[in-house]
């Protein structure tokens, strides 16, 4: 079987350890014999809204994000958004999770368009977040470390991806972290988040197989490690809090 | 010492740093907070009395390094340098350090100062004592959970480049665009080094995008060569900007496992060719070629400082080489991506299979986040990996990172007290092998200890 993922904007979009996420995923991927093709996908680019099953869309700097937001008012922002229509799956952190939502509401400037295919609205906020995050999940804990000053709130049609039990999540207010619409995840957890998080991992995985592959099982893997990690995080984020 | 208030800044500073000599608490910040919380302006007032004034170390690697080697630079050209040493990089340290250095008429004993300074702080620095020479090293990700990005960062260290005083000598690396960029803010001479050696470096950036556009018009970046992550020979395609001229140009770097030697394209280079610079590693002649660099923006001879060179020992955790039993560990310290990726360069070019010992810490001093590790080319590392010892607060982290990297389950062993990492680390080794510690700066200063305990090195303000 084989599968395709496209990183998205990978150049200005790929700080916090992003890479991890991409690893994750194409190993997984592997030790299960799954063959995966990465491909870059960034400003200047033409989009082919075919060819992804799965999109990763990670943080970014401000003047980065300036330049993505810009790509994806134009063509690319509808390839994007044509694919995710089509059923390809896509997982969202920090500046890219913003991106996807309806908009992003800076201090004292205009409001800047997201692509509005997870319902959500950010405003940036005066106080910066970081720290050690953990949130409760119907899956499983979901380990890692916030670092944003953006505020995110969910519309109706996003459901929160977990309950914040370490640190602040999407806003410091309401306790909800992240969110999930259709095969789309968005979360503050970068750190990186997939590789001690393996449920998300494999559960993104299983949506990117089933648009190219029909509904598909995935073979377990021995994930130790990955356990150890996420208890060992989670242990070390509660001591600090 | 010309003003009152600097004087009494200075006599409180000094009684505080006393008391705490007394009490048998040495080596802290408060001497220095002290001082400058009774004049805010001390270090500026103390520091216009020193003869040869300022150079200030700044960027994300090599600053301990380069400062280090400058400091004996420049006492090798009979100076005496004020040196903020040990990690305290900050006002506070730089107050510290002149603290020691002075006596109680607040004359000083040094007439240099040799002052490593955060990139972060490296603005409010700048507004506090007009340098003669600001040498930027390179600027890459570090700790983002305290410097936020480093594209604001860029931003703010050019905004108080451009209120420089043009007598201020620039030292930027050429190599390093973002860092290159900052030569265009400042009115003064800015003087460049970089690697021109075409053998050094290949044609692929490393997984680290921190300055693949272009710093003036953020368009994609060019690479004809690519020396560490985004240090090379750059250009820009759209806007035509491109790497600066070099002034100090290494044409030719031969790395060898325990050093390396740089030919220098200079004229009055040609008698003296090549440095030799005897501790390991690429980023260490980066170093070296950037202490030359300063050193001829303080018109010192460059014979006087390639000995000085060639004399250096390296600082605590910097590539130091301790025997034990019989088998030899080469601690190595690493911080973030790009520093990690230069250290395992410098194992790779030894071109053995290695042992490890791997300890990552999550405290202040470390980076809270760990994410960086993920950044970190451990793919590169993998193969050569015979066996990997992991510890510290984060080593499941570590070994998590090792399996995704492919290292072999039955090659990585977690192992949880600093003393059981070590002798399992060694015990593993052959008599007259090598085990390459890598470790962050609190897990090192754990280690460290541990092995003086054993008195197997000195303590490390000892030295
Ligand atoms: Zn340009």
């Amino acid at each position: 079987m084989d599968l395709h993922i496209a990183h998205l904007y990978p150049d200005l979009m790929n700080i916090y350890g992003d890479r991890g996420n991409v690893l994750a995923l194409t190993q997984r991927a592997s030790w299960r014999d799954i063959s995966v093709e990465v491909r870059a996908f960034t400003a200047g680019m033409t989009f082919d809204a075919d060819w992804p099953d799965l999109w990763f869309f990670g943080g970014g700097q401000d003047q980065g994000q300036d330049i993505v937001s810009a790509d994806l008012v134009g063509p690319n922002g509808d390839a994007l958004r044509a694919s995710l229509a089509n059923g390809a799956a896509a997982l969202t952190i920090c500046g890219g999770y913003q991106l996807l939502g309806h908009e992003y509401v800076p201090e004292n400037a205009p409001s800047i368009p997201g692509l509005g295919v997870l319902d959500v609205r950010t405003r940036a906020g005066t106080l910066r977040f970081v720290g050690n995050l953990v949130a409760e999940t119907p899956d499983g804990v979901l380990v890692g470390f916030e670092n944003h000053s953006g505020r995110t709130y969910l519309g109706p049609k996003a459901k929160p991806l977990g309950t914040v039990v370490v640190g602040n999540g999407n806003n410091g207010e309401d306790k909800t972290e992240g969110a999930v619409q259709g095969k789309i995840v968005g979360t503050y957890s970068h750190g990186s988040c997939l590789p001690k998080n393996p449920w998300l991992a494999d559960r993104l995985l299983a949506w990117a197989l089933e648009r190219r592959h029909g509904p598909q099982k995935l073979m377990p893997l021995d994930d130790r490690e990955e356990k150890a990690a996420s208890e060992q995080a989670v242990e070390v984020a509660k001591v600090r809090a | 010492m010309p003003d009152p208030l600097a004087l009494l800044a200075n006599t409180a500073g000094k009684l505080t740093r006393l008391g705490l000599q007394l009490t048998g608490r040495g080596g802290t910040a408060l001497p220095g907070l002290v001082a400058l919380t009774i004049d805010p302006d001390f270090i500026g007032a103390v520091a216009s009395e020193l003869a040869h004034g300022v150079v200030f170390v700044s960027g994300t690697n090599g600053k301990t390094t380069t400062a280090r080697m400058l400091s004996d630079i420049v006492r090798a050209t009979g100076w005496g340098p004020i040196h903020n040493r040990s990690g305290s990089n900050l006002e506070r340290g730089i107050a510290g350090a002149l603290l020691t250095e002075n006596d109680w008429r607040g004359v000083l004993r040094g007439d240099i100062g040799m002052f490593e300074v955060d990139e972060a702080s490296l603005p409010r620095v700048l507004g506090r004592i007009s340098p003669r020479v600001v040498l930027v090293t390179n600027l890459f990700r570090d700790q983002l959970d305290r410097y936020f990005e480093i594209d604001q960062l860029a931003r703010r260290i050019g905004d108080a480049v451009a209120k420089l005083d043009p007598r201020v000598i620039l030292v930027l690396n050429a190599d390093d665009p973002i860092v290159a960029w900052l030569g265009q803010r400042h009115s003064g001479p800015v003087l460049y080094f970089g690697l021109d050696d075409p053998d050094v470096g290949g044609l692929v950036p490393q997984a680290i995008s921190d300055a693949t556009r272009c710093p003036r018009c953020r368009q994609p970046l060019r690479y004809q060569r690519v020396v560490l992550a985004h240090e090379g020979d750059w250009s820009c395609p759209s806007c035509g900007l491109t790497r600066p001229e070099r002034d100090v140009s290494a044409t030719r770097v031969v790395l060898t496992p325990l050093s390396s030697e740089i030919q220098l394209r200079t004229a009055v280079a040609s008698a003296f060719d090549p440095v030799r610079v005897p501790i390991a590693g690429l980023y260490n002649a980066y170093n070296a070629l950037a202490a030359l660099a300063v050193a001829r923006a303080l018109d010192i001879a460059l014979p006087t400082a390639a000995l000085a060179i060639a004399n250096f020992r390296p600082a605590f955790g910097r590539l130091e080489q301790v025997a034990v039993d019989g088998r030899e560990l080469r601690l190595i310290l690493v911080k973030n991506p790009a520093g990690f990726n230069a250290a395992i360069g410098a194992l790779l070019e030894s071109g053995r299979r290695s042992r490890l010992l791997a300890a990552l810490n999550d405290r202040d001093a470390d980076g809270r986040d760990v994410s960086w590790i993920w950044d970190a080319d451990f793919e590169t590392l993998a193969p050569t990996v015979e066996h990997a010892v992991v510890t510290g607060i984060r080593s499941r982290d570590l070994a998590n990172r090792l399996k995704y990297a492919g290292v072999a389950r039955d090659r990585i062993e977690v192992v949880d007290q600093w003393g059981s990492a070590i002798d399992r680390a060694l015990g593993g080794a052959a008599p007259g092998g090598e085990v390459v510690v890598l470790a962050t700066y609190t897990a090192m200063l754990a280690l460290r200890g541990e092995l003086a305990r054993r008195g197997h090195v000195a303590n490390f303000w000892e030295d």
